[in-house]
């Protein structure tokens, strides 16, 4: 699994750190996504996958 | 085709479209059997104009998310909610709500520092401890008590207020103000005294928090926002707008979620003891989503305008067509959700629209969730005898506001 954000289309709205918060943070300042890890392990990639499917601003993609 | 224009001149109905008072949870029934027959159909509003109205989850979702569909409210063909909106739509400054692309990007950006999961993670001891303290105000007072006043209204309202730094004194003057403005139908001069009220209110508070050099006691939204306008990215009036949308939003639409979704939870007493019984953090989280996909709260449709032509679920949407995103019908579509009458707190709502969806998306979401998680789950423990003091047929709905919900709801235990 390879996962990529941007940053960009991020409108803060937490639902990736809310899914998979071992995968995804958010900026203190103004909640943009950080992306933790871009390969996360096996027991965090269904909870990637949520986040992917859940975020707004469709900034998140995974390739699998 | 000489058919499809005087069909369309007799036939298309008017929206919004009334609840059954029989099924005060359930969106309206002639919006649900629109969305049985297409997930989009024309519906004509208030000034005649007969924009899209949206049904269909999927089709909502992919609408919401659509970069060609635009929440500028003073482009051609906007579907404007009222008389009101219209009429000072060149009077309100650009805000979060009606701006797209970078200009948005830049005001959410500005609003996302105390909304952020982790910041509202910090505030659950303040959510919970404010709650206790409600219900510990009700179980000392008379009965019936009215679960509005004492629980639904304050809680967030003080927790909004608090992270806001607006005086928790000042409530009052936000309830009878936000109110005012959002009435369904408002007259032009009732929304406009509301707002303007309001808005001084903010500028005042935005310009006192501007002498206030940063530091303790300035942890707070409006202080940022002040810290902006000081820094020369917005002004003062950008600044009070900006703070004035999350007052309102921050308070009203929770407060109505409480209400109501306390008395559907005693409506449906199997489904309150699941919550009640439950010590699991995903099951609560999953609840709450459940009771907004069953309530939707926000009626009458979030409005859009398409900026470009739109293919979607079989019809076309031109450019400069109003497009009407009704969140309680796309909540109920059978196809998302089998039954989707029922209150089932045991099924995956991950993906209701209570909250819309896309790039404005509510920005409060992460805090409305934790008070509703901590509100409904710790009343329900607290008082687990909890009933309707009235029958339900006497219970007043919200039917005329944009916020649906119970404007009082009297219990016992």
């Amino acid at each position: 699994m390879k996962v990529t954000v941007d940053q960009d289309k991020c409108i803060s709205s937490g639902q990736c750190v809310l899914n998979a918060g071992g995968v995804f943070d958010q900026r203190d300042d103004d909640g943009v996504v950080i992306l933790m890890t871009d390969n996360p392990p096996p027991e965090q990639a269904e909870n990637a996958r949520k986040a992917a499917a859940a975020c707004p601003a469709l900034a998140i993609d995974i390739e699998e | 085709m000489s058919d499809t224009l005087t069909g369309t001149a007799t036939e298309v109905p008017d929206y919004p479209m009334d609840r059954d008072s029989r099924c005060p949870f359930a969106p309206p029934p002639q919006v649900l059997e629109m969305g049985e027959a297409k997930p989009l159909s024309r519906v004509r509003i208030w000034d005649g104009s007969t924009p899209w109205l949206i049904t269909g989850h999927e089709v909502a979702r992919e609408l919401f998310a659509d970069s060609r569909v635009s929440v500028d409210d003073r482009r051609d063909g906007f579907p404007h909610w009222n008389e009101h909106m219209l009429s000072t739509v060149y009077k309100r400054p650009r805000s979060v709500f009606t701006s797209d692309a970078e200009e948005h990007t830049r005001f959410r950006r500005m609003l996302s520092k105390p909304f952020t999961f982790k910041r509202v993670e910090g505030l659950r001891p303040a959510i919970q401890q404010v709650t206790d303290e409600c219900i510990d105000a009700i179980l000392a007072g008379p009965q019936p008590a009215d679960i509005v006043t004492k629980l639904a209204l304050p809680v967030p309202t003080r927790v909004i207020s608090e992270m806001l730094g607006v005086p928790y004194e000042d409530h009052e003057f936000f309830q009878h103000h936000a109110n005012v403005g959002l009435a369904r139908y408002a007259s032009a001069e009732d929304g406009q005294k509301g707002a303007m009220s309001l808005a001084q209110y903010l500028i005042d508070l935005v310009k006192t928090k501007m002498e206030i050099p940063r530091g303790e006691g300035t942890e707070d939204a409006v202080s940022d926002l002040a810290e902006r306008v000081n820094g020369g990215e917005i002004s003062v009036k950008e600044a009070a707008q900006l703070g004035t949308g999350l007052l309102i939003a921050g308070h009203e639409t929770t407060a109505n979620m409480i209400g109501i979704g306390v008395l559907a939870l005693l409506e449906n007493p199997e489904q309150a003891a699941l919550l009640r019984d439950s010590d699991d953090a995903k099951f609560i989280a999953n609840a709450v989503e459940e009771l907004m996909r069953y309530l939707s709260i926000i009626q009458n449709g979030q409005r859009r305008v398409a900026a470009e032509d739109i293919e979607i679920g079989g019809e076309t949407i031109r450019a400069g067509e109003g497009i009407i995103l009704d969140l309680a019908p796309a909540n109920w579509d059978s196809a998302a959700y089998p039954d989707p009458d029922k209150l089932d707190l045991t099924r995956d709502a991950g993906q209701q629209l209570g909250f819309g969806y896309g790039r404005h998306q509510c920005v409060g979401q992460q805090l409305a969730r934790a008070e509703l998680q901590i509100v409904f789950h710790t009343l329900l423990k607290r008082i687990p005898t909890l009933r309707l003091a009235v029958p339900l047929d006497e219970v007043p709905f919200k039917h005329d506001r944009l916020a649906y919900g119970v404007y009082e709801l009297p219990v016992t235990w």
